[in-house]
């Protein structure tokens, strides 16, 4: 055991300070230490996308990314996009297009699309497919997760038209 | 899959990188996007008590496009480069590059530092520098010094930049003419079967300079010196095309894994090549 | 009142029943979050377990030294097979009738066993701790070949008395497990030696693992104080796990809780006991606290169970004209170092005798001989019924082939050989009875919708492209048809380890018309909750929003044998359907009595019993479940309740036709899905949305294996395959779209028609996948070529043909 450093990560706007190993993955960290248990732990090598989280302004797989690296890092994951009373469109759209079923994968997926949808807004399906492609599926075959994306975008664009 | 402890430090600037560095001697290693490191630290194969997180480096940082010559600061990610409209214009084969590699997540974390200086076949930033014929700039305690592409990878994991030397940028002039990166892949995430980084330039029918540069079939990345001389004088033809794919077989060295045995990477490498070819000529 | 009644229509509507589109009401907690699986689970003082494992695939364990682990602060305990043998537990019984270590007893038998369990505050101890551990091994020759382990003069299970007798007969050699056999091996050897044409050929389906995105884990709490243990788990059958449990530990059953929370998929990989869920409970035991053990990837795939792993060897013989008259197959079967395979027992090779599939073939031989090679234990049905997609691979490549001999049209030869509609039930020459199809109505369909004419004459179009050297892609039509065998019972064939194979249902209706269901299956991503309630909505009409499904806690839930093999469907929705019932007749009793007329003069109406004749007079389910809590009914007990324990009369019998379109590229490799039509029939229909998702999934789970996934082995017994680099999981972006179809053909022996889903995609995904690719190269004579079929096998097969100048 190395000695521990203290740490700062703002996560879903909830600013928190820690002390742990810089060895800790930062999946760990969420799960263990702050009880956020949305993000998943799928493959630990950076290929299944369980884990995705939103470090700053970017998708990252946080089995691959250690705490200390994230000391100072605002992080948004599947616990921050919606409220039970205010759904995020994707969630709306998951559960509208049966995008899921076991619901391992789900937070990062929904997590993924998130930004995803921040960078591209009006993705065609190949885009989508493309840039979900960082993200493993066991159940769905990814068809109707692609649809749900597809239609989260729809809905999302319509709002922002509807507000302009 | 569990990394064994270590200490980590995040210097704000180089020399106290380097300086962490000459302090801790074979314990330490940089880190950049970690994502070829931490995998293999949480298989325990890479032991490294001392982590020096190159994060708060500005410097490492920013993509400079100046008059015909591109440099890249270490930091650089895949998913900047995939965005840089500048570089897109000016050196679209490294967008080409940058989206097969792994995947959105692992391109919004990994670095072109990382990339090349990590010395793994597998990668294929290094691949495409040897391609543009890239300059690495390395910094360590005697000062900074210029190492070229091609004189860079000496065996897997080997490479010509010393312990306390840290790898600051890559630059390189913006190509000219058509330009290809070609890959075969399992899926998503993998790394190549074969790829092959093209670039050719062309006066009327006739192809006038190439570049060609293999990854992922021999311990090193390869720049097909040979390959790229039986294209010039030619139109890219057939049997232009027959000679350059015959002169890169010859420099390569496959191994077999489990993307197939030697003789099958042998012969993809062939087909990739002539794909990648065929695309820069038509973009030449 | 009659006024405001809606009319019938929107009374079915609004119970969302059977084959309502349903939205799942599983998602609003996975979508945001708050999915509760195993490792999600944390009690106070839990501490964390974790394996040294044989980097060997064959040696003998010389010592174990555990003392610098020990000192290491945050150490709380070392266990090995010594620390287990007083208690009996290192070694423990399998699903097959064997034993398996349960930590490495004086050997290892492959790469990855378990040999010694740390506990440790927290899991980053636990792993250093686990480095600390000195193991002293010394190599033994490894066998990782089934065919040479029949051979050799090592033995790799020295724990067996030579020449006696296994769980499933004699054993002919210290490596073989069992031989097993099924149907008429003469006659059929006779039709065979008279035949016009025979097709001959080895059909290896290559080892594999179901890979779910959760990996396998577990928390055990003792609670000494009232003596009561708790273990929550990745399990897809907690009532089993209690009852071993139970028998294992000593322990009394009452005192003992399983729960399945959320699991993460689990298409076979959670049937099993592992060593891992027996140490966390012998730790919890020993040390008074929790004691959570959770898998990693790596440990996964190479130590929890495989599937596939078997060698079939077919002859099938027909008449020049296309008749199929008898067909003989023996297996050799890999099931590595400890016969783990998840059957029932009777059927050491599952139902691999539905090998004779969707056609009539007057006689048949099946052998299977288990073998023990140096490999991880194993052999669950990875999305599929025990052996079924083992069984459809082989006959529909070994229809292929016969159509090749033939000379004759793949998709004419199954036509012709199809059980006609109006031979059900109909009985197989393996001993089954096929409760209902019409093959020929779903094939036509299939053939229709691809326009299979369209496809043959431009497949021939590029073959000729090809032979000018005009392009370098081939085109491949791959047909499947495929019939499963899924649901079992019935309890007089079916068992795993005694235990008859039923299961149930439990119903609760509230006084306020709302209900709760209970059933001894589990969910795994199936949507159990949502479906359930719609079998029930339909048949005690009480709206599916109104219905709670809960499963997997063995204090609450009534006894089941868990869901696999596509077993929920045809077991537990029947016995759903059949507690509805209970409910139902119980509820008409109540409602003649409230509207003062004879038991037999009051029929169910969707969501009422109405006076027959006299529809409106009526009394809704609402009203008789308040009735009847809170009125006294003469010669009724108060409540509403019922139990159901079904045991099916007969396994259920899902088909369906598969036509992949596939582009492959002989000079790499590379493959794409062009089209990929699914129609299938698994009878009545309770959710579209639901089984459209199913398909999809069981599609892209037949594309990785067809396409590359494989858990591969060196000479020396390491896993070659032990992360997702190498293990093929196809993303969105290599996995192609489907279009689904289906016809409905109902079971007649089920409560509401309903079969079974799940795993068709699978069981016919695979064959659908493979034939593509072995119709592309068949016009340059090619016949057959193992999976999985990755870039640089199809690039092999092509260049044995010549394909490469």
């Amino acid at each position: 055991m190395s000695k521990k450093m203290q740490i700062t990560l703002t996560v879903n706007g909830t600013r928190h300070e820690l002390l742990a190993e810089p060895r800790e993955l930062l999946i760990h960290v969420l799960r263990e230490r702050l009880n956020i248990t949305g993000p998943h732990i799928g493959c630990e090598t950076s290929h299944c996308g369980a884990c995705t989280v939103i470090m700053g302004d970017r998708s990252v797989k946080s089995c691959t990314v250690f705490a200390a690296q994230a000391d100072g890092a605002s992080i948004t994951t599947i616990e921050g996009l919606g409220t039970p009373d205010a759904l995020h469109p994707l969630q709306e759209a998951f559960r509208e297009h049966h995008g899921l079923q076991c619901g391992f994968c789900t937070p990062g997926m929904i997590t993924r699309a998130a930004q995803l949808l921040k960078e591209n807004p009006d993705p065609t399906e190949e885009e989508v497919r493309f840039g979900m492609a960082g993200n493993l599926c066991r159940c769905t075959g990814y068809q109707n997760i692609v649809k749900s994306v597809l239609a989260a975008a729809a809905t999302i664009n319509a709002a922002k038209e509807a507000a302009e | 899959m569990i990394p064994a402890a270590f200490e980590y430090h995040r210097p704000g600037d180089l020399p106290a990188a380097l300086a962490l560095l000459q302090e801790h001697g074979d314990d330490a290693r940089v880190i950049a996007g970690g994502h070829s490191l931490i995998p293999m630290m949480k298989l325990r194969m890479a032991e490294v008590p001392h982590l020096i997180d190159l994060q708060a480096i500005d410097a490492l940082r920013g993509i400079t496009i100046d008059g015909h010559r591109i440099t890249l600061g270490a930091m650089v990610t895949q998913a900047e480069i995939i965005a840089h409209a500048g570089l897109t214009t000016h050196a679209p084969i490294l967008r080409e590059a940058a989206l097969q590699i792994a995947d959105p997540q692992v391109r919004a974390m990994g670095t072109v530092g990382g990339n090349v200086a990590n010395g793994d076949p597998g990668n294929d930033m290094p691949g495409l520098m040897q391609c543009l014929n890239a300059t690495f700039h390395v910094t360590g305690p005697a000062g900074s010094r210029d190492i070229p592409a091609r004189e860079f990878y000496e065996s897997a994991y080997l490479t010509a930049r010393e312990d306390d030397e840290i790898l600051t940028a890559v630059s390189f002039d913006a190509p000219t003419g058509g330009q290809a990166y070609e890959k075969q892949k399992r899926k998503i995430g993998d790394y190549a079967t074969a790829a092959a980084a093209v670039i050719l330039t062309r006066l009327g029918d006739r192809c006038t300079a190439a570049s060609i540069a293999m990854t992922n079939l021999s311990d090193t990345p390869i720049w097909a010196e040979a390959a790229g001389e039986a294209l010039v004088g030619t139109a890219c033809g057939e049997d232009a095309v027959i000679a350059a794919i015959t002169a890169m077989q010859a420099a390569i060295d496959p191994s077999e894994d489990n993307r197939g045995p030697a003789e099958f990477k042998r012969h993809a490498a062939g087909i990739i090549l002539a794909r990648a070819i065929a695309r820069a000529w038509s973009r030449a | 009142m009659n006024d405001l009644t809606p009319d019938r229509d929107d009374r079915t509507a609004k119970l969302k029943g059977i084959g309502c589109a349903r939205k799942r009401v599983e998602d609003a907690r996975f979508t945001q979050g708050k999915g509760n699986y195993v490792d999600d689970i944390k009690l106070p003082g839990m501490l964390f377990g974790d394996f040294v494992r044989s980097p060997y695939a064959h040696a003998r364990v010389k010592s174990i030294d555990t003392s610098a682990a020990m000192a290491l602060d945050g150490v709380v305990a070392v266990l090995t097979a010594k620390d287990l043998e007083p208690l009996g537990l290192h070694w423990m019984p399998t699903l097959a009738g064997d034993k398996q270590m349960v930590l490495a007893d004086g050997k290892v038998l492959f790469q990855g066993q378990e040999v010694a369990f740390v506990v440790a505050r927290d899991r980053y101890i636990a792993a250093d701790a686990v480095e600390l551990v000195e193991v002293e091994y010394e190599e033994l020759t490894v066998i990782t070949d089934p065919f040479e382990a029949l051979q050799s003069d090592v033995t790799l299970r020295e724990d067996l008395t030579p020449g006696a007798d296994g769980a499933h007969g004699p054993r002919r050699h210290p490596n073989h497990i069992f031989l097993w056999e099924e149907g008429d091996k003469s006659a059929t050897e006779e039709v065979i030696a008279a035949a016009d044409v025979v097709a001959e050929e080895m059909i290896y389906y290559h080892r594999t693992h179901p890979c779910p995105l959760e990996t396998c884990g577990c928390v055990a709490s003792m609670d000494k104080v009232n003596g009561k243990l708790t273990v929550y788990g990745t399990f897809q059958a907690p009532h089993v796990v209690r009852t071993v449990a139970s028998l294992l530990s000593g322990i009394d059953e009452h005192n003992i809780r399983v729960v399945s929370p959320d699991i993460g998929g689990g298409f076979g990989n959670k049937v099993g006991v592992y060593p891992g869920y027996v140490c966390a409970i012998v730790a919890s035991i020993v040390t008074g606290v929790p004691v959570k053990w959770v898998e990693d990837r790596m440990e996964n795939l190479m130590a929890t169970a495989f599937a596939r792993d078997y060698w079939m060897k077919g002859k099938i013989a027909a008449t020049k004209d296309g008749k199929i008259t008898g067909l003989w197959c023996h297996v050799t079967a890999d099931h590595g170092a400890f016969d783990a395979c998840a059957d029932p027992t009777k059927f050491p090779a599952g139902f691999f005798h539905i090998c004779t599939g969707s056609y009539d073939i007057p006689v048949a031989y099946v052998g299977v001989d288990g073998v023990y090679t140096n490999k991880a234990p194993g052999g669950v049905a990875y999305r599929c019924s025990f052996r079924v997609t083992e069984a459809a691979y082989f006959i529909e490549r070994m229809i292929e082939i016969l159509a090749i001999e033939l000379g004759m049209d793949a998709a004419e030869l199954r036509r012709l050989n199809f059980i006609r509609a109006d031979q059900f039930p109909y009985q197989s020459a393996l001993g089954w009875e096929y409760d209902s199809g019409d093959y020929h109505t779903a094939w036509d369909k299939a053939l229709k919708a691809v326009d299979y004419a369209g496809l043959r004459a431009e497949q021939a179009d590029r073959v000729a492209a090809f032979k000018r050297g005009e392009t370098r892609k081939l085109l491949g039509i791959g047909l499947t048809h495929f019939t499963e065998i899924v649901g079992a019972g019935p309890v007089k064939n079916c068992d795993i380890l005694g235990m008859g194979m039923f299961d149930s249902c439990e119903i609760r209706i509230h006084p306020t018309g709302s209900a709760i269901a209970r059933l001894g299956t589990i969910s795994q991503g199936q949507g159990h909750a949502t479906t359930f309630a719609q079998i029930l909505a339909s048949e005690i009409g009480i709206p599916a929003d109104k219905i709670t499904v809960e499963e997997g806690d063995t204090d609450t839930a009534p006894y089941g044998l868990g869901t696999y093999g596509s077993r929920s469907t045809p077991v537990a929705g029947a016995a759903t359907a059949l507690a509805g019932r209970k409910i139902r007749a119980k509820a008409q009793m109540i409602a003649a009595y409230l509207l003062e007329v004879h038991d037999d003069d009051v029929e169910f109406d969707i969501d009422r019993f109405v006076v027959k004749g006299a529809p409106e007079r009526f009394k809704t389910m609402a009203e008789i479940a308040y009735a009847a809590y809170h009125q006294a009914i003469p010669g009724v007990e108060p409540g509403l309740e019922a139990v159901s324990y079904y045991d099916p009369p007969n396994m259920t019998y899902p088909f369906g036709a598969y036509i992949c379109v596939m582009e492959i590229d002989v000079d790499t490799g590379e493959i794409a899905v062009r089209q990929f039509y699914a129609l299938d029939d698994c009878g009545t229909r309770i959710n579209p949305m639901v089984i459209e998702g199913q398909v999809h999934g069981g599609l892209t789970e037949a594309l990785a294996i067809a396409m590359g996934q494989e858990i591969a082995y060196d000479e020396m017994g390491n896993v070659k395959t032990g992360t997702l680099m190498d293990f093929f999981l196809p993303t969105a972006w290599e996995t192609p779209h489907y279009t689904t179809d289906h016809t409905e053909t109902p079971s007649p022996h089920h409560p509401i028609g309903a079969k079974g889903v799940g795993e068709s995609p699978n069981v016919g995904g695979v064959p659908a996948f493979s034939n593509a690719v072995h119709d592309a190269l068949r016009p340059f004579g090619l016949r057959h070529t193992h999976m999985p079929h990755d870039h640089w096998r199809i690039w092999r097969a092509a260049h044995e043909l010549g394909l490469h100048g």
